[in-house]
């Protein structure tokens, strides 16, 4: 189990190197640096002198691979891409172009991202496999139909759709809480009412479809069968056995996203105005900071790699048949 | 003890209700076993789930009565059916590797029942699953129970689950085809024990299967099942010695065994009627060899024939040997061995082993391990032996679709390893391969035309459209197939009909030799019947030889002219079919068939019982690969692989006890 | 009689490729009886027919949306011809009144006069501060401006009167066909077999969806004529304009992404599973690489750079459409490269099954190379998750273009989309009082689309998943 670990550990680490490969490519193979400068700027004011002046201001001005200029090792280190790209993986991200220092900047932006994204997806799945499970309880019921439908109808709806109708009527016309904004601390909860809740019922829709599918593919199963024909009631067929097995594929899709979790939503930040992650990133499109985007990029990269180690690891422990392997 | 009446239940589909179980009645005394034979989708499950009263969504029970101990189940409420179930009835089911929990232990699941039926909690329940997995035969119970499912073998499964069943103390046991999944050794040892554990307990038990075989091991009385019908009932003794209904009858003389070899096996014509199109009167009138006008008029009733014997059937002609007048053909024994036409040496086929961090070769599965035979032209050699033996894997190592690992295979003088290409193309039209499911063995995309013209166009034959029609058109004739099957789709056709057309593929190149890997395992009896009567006409009509891999021995009796027996990836003796299955040396292969259940009542009582089960092909024992199992084991078994021993010409045993 | 420059945009091109490639399909389905019996059992799928004329409808509109031409400016005769600027489409025309009658900023659906308060020169020189009548809004009543609800309702009327005629009509025919179809049975007439359902197709559903949608359609249209049914937004534009020109926006979005996206997702996912070894760890190293970015942000910084490539070289596109044009089509292939992953991976481990089949193995004793076996035995036998695939994934698609757009990272801004008029409507809900009619009616005509969507692909699914069957 340890050296499956392992494998897996070391399994991420060409994986990164491939995003960081990749980041690198879209952000400076496929414009130049020069590109990038004239469309900072704008195409009216470009000089070669401007541009040169915005390239070296962001340490643009070294070759791309090689500077054969350089002697040394610094042939390899003093080029784009290592100042740029293989710096990222020391957690080096340089600065904005309002001369912050990002790496501080994302410390500090996980922690609102965080309050909202994490109690979004603990209740938002603790609702929808509630939901599925009843769903998949009463089976070819009307119930059981109703709701699909029900998900059906959902999961048609924009996200946009229940942000703004969510602000608009619990805002705006109850004036229940406020319709946008963020504190610090113990008064945050205010804030983070309704896009938490909005959250939980916007993805009600798919999760509790997917999630109904795998629990009555586990039903139609052999060893039900046997758990009924030893004259165990139907709620102990469904959470001892049904539950336990139908987890295994729930977990998969799961545990992957819990690391993505820190980089929060970009439109439920954007929409509330909560100072996370999401709302930076885009915000940095919007202002077209490729410094900015490009490090959100490698620290989702490597969240998601850090959540498909969790998923192998949560396998162990739901699985025997991995842990014993 | 329980006692069904008129018990009918069927299953939704659309607006329509699909009968599949209609009107059968029997009783089942404590202490007794009664068995309900029948070919599949009779009916047979559909009536052990119906007593469960767990049927599937779709399935509804419309009528008749279920009692146990005169108590009616069909009225209980559904709580107090729980009650029943696990307690009072239990049941087993086909395949051990589904039917257990993955994820939770062996003890939690046995702890299930004893918690629910028994009021037993803690330390008590797990002193008494301690003693259920004694009784089951499973060594070391204190280690096993709190191991899950996935680290117990097949035949360890099934006994984990008769203890489940066993934990509620029953008074009826319905086992569902509990050994079809298991390998013929392990099949005996399961035989026993439910045999062992009625006696001990006096439990009625409800026995569904489809083997004759296991029948005359198990059954107390026997109800033959068609089409949702019970159509002949009868004690053991009577129903061995005087089959009455046709039907039986059939099933009868459509077991290939030695005593029909050169004669064609009898067969039913067509098949079992389908749900939705019920014939009225008898259901059997269709297929039956003595119809009369009046079968087709009206259902017959029950009669009686002796005490314990009754049927549904009009034809009073009694039992009849039907296989005199059946004409002989297969001669393919009497041709004389020539040289061999294909010739195998030191054929071995591994499969690395990776695991750890960097995945690197750690062993190797020794599926096949020094395989020798050789096949001359027009003759028939069966490659005998349990799953996981290698058996498969020599077929495809020989048709090179899988790598060998080192060894020859030379066919008709020229090495096909590590032949590339042209050449390998050419070579393989003299091989061919008919494979052992019917549903997975033709594209389910492409007309049976195309299916059976494929080999023609890969290896160039009959290039031209008309001309290869033609040739599709004789060989659905030399099957027994119309014309205008090459026009339509293979799920137009039935089990049997689809192992044809795989035949008539495989013949479509014209080879001299075809592999047969289990062609008839996945039919019923009477099908079975039609298909190996069709390869003896093709061998007869075409001078084919055949490699015929197999678990089952009937077949191998009456079809084969040399025996190889294989054990964990070796041949462990090989020789005539008389040689071998006359006089078998080896002790395996004296266990293996002393383990085959024979439909007769004179079955030889003292049988040879091998413990465990096939070791992994990953890590075979050493020395001689069965003496872990081998009751006459030596220390010398231990130690060294036996050299092959001369018994006769033909004759060879790779055991220290011969020689 | 004016000339006209046909003009034919990139994405125009892909749309009627799918759309003859559709045809296409048709045909060698025809042909095909196990995936005719399939699309057949989609069609007996009451839901599943109700929803595809729906989305038969929405396609309609974005077919005439994708004919585009230039139209010749009046010049001397003799002069080279030269033409406009402005590139439109066949909806365009037949949507002329919508386009052309622009107001001057907001007004509410069914409104006569303006949604804000402007000064207005009285005659005698005075100023008073109202709101203003409406340029074409409710014209025809003059002075009656009370009297909107009372007008409208009764042409509603009447023109559904119409309509339903029109429907029955179109039923009667149905009937007619239907009933022709076999004359044995001469007790069931066609009307009342499709009355019951006794067809094989769902003709009712159809017949029932296509009635509703008469009875809507041709009123709003009618009246669309004479109001701005779903009012006009901050410059005064048609709210029913945009909605119908968004419907292209996203049926492109949804239908060419998955174009895009299919032949590699196809190619690689069998290649990896059918060949195994290297070739299969290299494609999964791809594939993980690129999953390892979330999506959003890998749409981003893709989009982000294509924005620059776009700016940093005007000079490539001459009309102000084309830009937009390629912009959709770029925002489409970096959809498709961001979500080609679950499709390949789902194929590789189908075809990791197929390959243990015995007809395969049948097919490789015989030496049949390892393309033909592909060809004929595995791709045949994934056509199945490659459909339902498709028709899953429109509606996510279709969605997800309201969300990058809002964003800022989808279409161009020009463009006419569901997330442009989101994104331009979104501000206006901070108004007092608050204008609802952009938003509500994008949201709505979004929801039908991917509403109709989801439940076609229910209906494909079940047809088409051999579980289900």
């Amino acid at each position: 189990m340890l050296a499956y670990i392992v494998r897996r550990l070391l399994y991420a680490i060409p994986i990164l190197i491939g995003v960081n490969l990749l980041t690198f490519a879209l952000f400076f193979v496929v414009n130049t640096p020069d590109d990038m400068a004239r469309m900072q700027l704008g195409v009216k004011r470009v000089t070669p002198e401007a541009i040169e002046k915005w390239k070296v201001e962001r340490g643009y001005d070294r070759p791309l691979l090689i500077n054969s200029a350089a002697k040394g090792l610094s042939t390899v280190t003093d080029t784009i891409f290592f100042q740029k790209s293989a710096r990222m993986f020391v957690g080096d991200f340089g600065r904005a172009e309002d001369g912050r220092d990002i790496a501080r900047e994302i410390g500090a932006r996980m922690g609102p991202s965080l309050a909202i994204a994490l109690p979004t997806f603990i209740l938002g799945l603790f609702v929808t496999v509630s939901f599925a499970l009843t769903l998949a309880f009463f089976r070819a019921t009307a119930f059981d139909f109703w709701g699909v439908v029900l998900c059906v109808a959902m999961m048609s709806i924009s996200g946009l759709f229940y942000i703004i109708g969510g602000q608009f009527l619990i805002s705006k016309v109850w004036r229940l809480v406020p319709i946008s904004g963020y504190a610090d601390g113990i008064d945050a909860w205010r804030f983070l009412l309704l896009p938490v809740f909005i959250g939980v019922i916007s993805g009600i829709g798919s999760s509790t479809r997917w999630y109904r599918t795998i629990f009555l593919e586990e039903v139609n199963k052999d060893y039900v069968r046997t758990a009924r024909a030893k004259g165990l009631p139907e709620t102990v067929v469904f959470f001892r056995h049904v539950l336990r097995n139908a987890l295994i594929p729930i977990l998969t899709g799961v545990v992957v996203v819990i690391p993505l979790l820190f980089m929060g939503s970009l439109l439920t930040e954007s929409f509330f105005g909560v100072p996370g992650l999401g709302s930076y990133t885009i915000d940095a499109i919007n202002a077209q900071d490729f410094a900015v985007v490009r490090s959100m990029v490698f620290i989702g990269s490597v969240l998601y790699i850090v959540g498909l180690i969790l998923t192998d690891i949560s396998y162990t422990v739901v699985d025997p048949r991995i842990r014993f392997e | 003890m329980l006692e069904v009446t008129k018990l009918r239940l069927g299953f939704a589909a659309g607006k329509k209700m699909l009968v599949a179980v209609d009107g059968i009645s029997f009783a089942i005394s404590k202490g007794e076993t009664f068995a309900l034979l029948g070919e599949s989708g009779c009916g047979k499950s559909a009536t052990a789930q119906g007593i469960m009263r767990l049927l599937p969504a779709a399935g509804r029970i419309t009528g008749g009565s279920i009692k146990l101990e005169g108590g009616e189940l069909l009225t209980l409420a559904e709580a107090d059916m729980r009650q029943v179930r696990g307690a009072r009835i239990a049941m087993i089911f086909q395949e051990p590797a589904t039917s257990l929990n993955p994820v939770l232990t062996v003890g939690v699941q046995i702890g299930e029942v004893l918690d629910r039926h028994c009021d037993l909690r803690g330390e008590p329940a797990r002193q008494r699953m301690l003693e259920l997995l004694r009784q089951v035969g499973i060594a070391d119970p204190e280690r096993r129970l709190d191991e899950y499912p996935f680290q117990f073998s097949g035949g360890m499964k099934q006994r984990v689950m008769i203890a489940i069943a066993l934990a509620g103390e029953p008074d009826l046991l319905i086992a569902d085809e509990p050994t079809t999944a298991l390998d013929v050794t392990v099949q005996a040892q399961i035989l026993d024990l439910l045999a062992q554990l009625q006696r001990e307990r006096g439990m009625g038990m409800l026995l569904i299967t489809h083997d004759l075989g296991v029948v005359a091991k198990m059954a107390h009385r026997i109800g033959v099942m068609y089409a949702g019908e019970l159509v002949e009932v009868a004690d053991r003794e009577e129903f061995f010695t005087r089959p009455q209904h046709p039907y039986t009858q059939a099933l009868f003389a459509a077991l290939p065994e030695v005593s029909r070899r050169g004669m064609a096996l009898t067969t039913i014509p067509g098949q079992v009627p389908s749900l939705a199109a019920m014939p009225a009167g008898c259901r059997f009138a269709d297929r039956c060899a003595h119809v009369m006008p009046v079968c087709r008029e009206s259902a017959p009733d029950w009669r009686s024939v002796a005490a314990s014997h009754a049927l549904r059937c009009y034809w009073s002609g009694g039992a009849t040997a039907t296989a005199d007048n059946t004409p002989r053909i297969g001669l393919g024994h009497l041709i004389p061995e020539m040289a061999p036409f294909l010739d195998v040496v030191d054929l071995k086929v591994h499969f690395p082993i990776r695991r750890g961090i960097l995945q690197r070769t750690v062993g190797q599965v020794l599926a096949v391990d020094g395989v020798s035979l050789a096949i001359s032209a027009g003759r028939t050699l069966a490659l005998v032996g349990e799953s996981g033996c290698g058996k498969t894997t020599v077929g495809k190592a020989l048709l090179q679709l899988v790598n060998t690992t080192s060894g020859s295979v030379r066919l008709g003088g020229s090495e096909l390893v590590g032949m590339q290409g042209k050449r390998l193309r050419a070579a393989r039209r003299h091989m061919q391969m008919v494979f052992q499911d019917p549903f997975a063995s033709l594209n389910p995309r492409l007309r049976v035309g195309e299916i059976i013209a494929e080999g023609m166009s890969a290896l160039g034959l009959e290039s031209d459209g008309a001309t290869r029609g033609r040739a599709v058109a004789a060989l659905l004739k030399q099957v027994g197939l119309p014309d205008e099957a090459a026009g339509r789709y293979p799920h137009e056709f039935s089990g049997g009909q689809r192992q044809r057309i795989a035949i008539a593929r495989a013949l479509a190149v014209q080879p001299e030799l075809l592999i047969c890997d289990e062609p008839t395992s996945a039919l019923d009896v009477s099908v079975q019947a039609q298909i190996l009567n069709l390869l003896k006409k093709l061998q007869e009509e075409l001078g084919v030889a055949y490699l015929f891999i197999t678990h089952n021995f009937a077949v191998v009796e009456y079809l084969a002219n040399d025996v190889a027996v294989m054990y964990l990836g070796r041949i462990v003796e090989r020789g005539s079919a008389q040689e071998v299955l006359r006089s078998p040396k080896h002790p395996y292969t004296q266990a293996l068939l002393s383990a085959v259940p024979v439909p007769r009542l004179d079955a030889p009582s003292a049988a040879i019982r091998l413990p465990g089960e096939t070791p992994s092909p990953a890590n075979p024992p050493a020395g001689c690969h069965f003496h872990p199992r081998c009751p006459q084991a030596m220390d010398v078994c231990r130690q060294r692989y036996p050299e092959s021993t001369g018994v006769s010409a033909t004759h060879t045993v790779n055991c220290y006890l011969v020689g | 009689m004016m000339g006209f420059q046909v003009v034919v945009l990139w994405s125009d091109m892909l749309i009627w490729l799918l759309v003859a490639a559709g045809i296409g399909v048709g045909v060698l389905v025809a042909k095909t009886p196990p995936l005719l019996a399939a699309w057949r059992r989609v069609g007996a799928n009451r839901v599943g027919m109700a929803s595809a004329t729906v989305l038969l409808a929405f396609i309609a509109i974005g077919l005439l949306d994708s004919l585009h031409f230039r139209l010749q400016l009046d010049g001397k005769p003799g002069q080279k011809a030269s033409y406009a600027i402005e590139v439109l489409s066949v909806l365009d025309v037949l949507a002329a009144p919508l386009r052309l009658r622009n107001e001057k900023t907001y007004s509410e659906p069914f409104a006569t006069r303006l949604y804000a308060k402007e000064t207005i020169d009285l005659p005698g020189g005075e100023t008073l501060r109202d709101y203003p009548r409406l340029k074409h809004g409710g014209r025809h009543l003059g002075e009656r401006e009370g009297e909107v609800a009372a007008d409208a309702g009764m042409t509603a009327f009447r023109v559904g009167v119409l309509a339903l005629l029109g429907w029955l009509a179109l039923a009667t025919a149905v009937s007619a066909l239907v009933g022709r179809g076999d004359t044995v049975a001469v007790d069931a007439s066609g009307w009342q077999k499709i009355w019951r359902g006794e067809n094989a197709f769902a003709w009712n559903a159809v017949l029932l969806t296509l009635g509703l949608m008469l009875l809507i359609v041709v009123p709003l249209f009618w009246l669309a004529g004479q109001y701005h049914v779903f009012g006009t937004d901050k410059v005064g534009q048609d709210v029913l304009y945009q909605v119908l020109k968004s419907v292209r926006t996203g049926l492109i979005i949804g239908l060419v992404t998955t174009l895009v996206m299919l032949p590699m997702a196809v190619l690689l996912g069998i290649v990896a599973g059918y060949f195994r070894g290297w070739i299969d760890d290299m494609i999964q190293y791809i594939y993980t690489v690129l999953n390892s970015i979330p999506g959003v942000l890998l749409i981003a910084a893709a989009v982000l750079m294509m924005q620059v490539v776009i700016d940093t070289h005007p000079q490539w596109f001459s009309t102000a459409a084309e830009r937009a044009d390629l912009r959709l089509l770029a925002l489409c292939f970096i959809l498709g490269i961001t979500s080609w992953t679950g499709l390949c991976r789902l194929l590789r481990g189908e075809t990791l099954k197929l390959r243990e089949l015995e007809y395969i193995q049948a097919a490789q004793a015989f030496g049949v190379s390892s393309w033909r076996i592909v060809v004929r035995h595995i791709l045949p036998n994934l056509m199945h998750i490659v459909i339902i695939a498709l028709v899953m994934d429109f509606s996510g698609l279709v969605l997800a273009e309201a969300v990058l757009s809002y964003v800022g990272i989808g279409v161009d801004p020009t463009m006419i989309s569901f997330g442009t008029m989101i994104n331009s409507a979104r501000m206006e809900l901070g108004r007092e009082p608050v204008v609802w009619w952009s938003l509500a009616a994008a949201f709505t005509t979004m929801f039908i689309l991917v509403l109709a969507a989801n439940l076609f692909a229910d209906a494909v699914r079940d047809a088409f998943d051999p579980r289900a069957a």
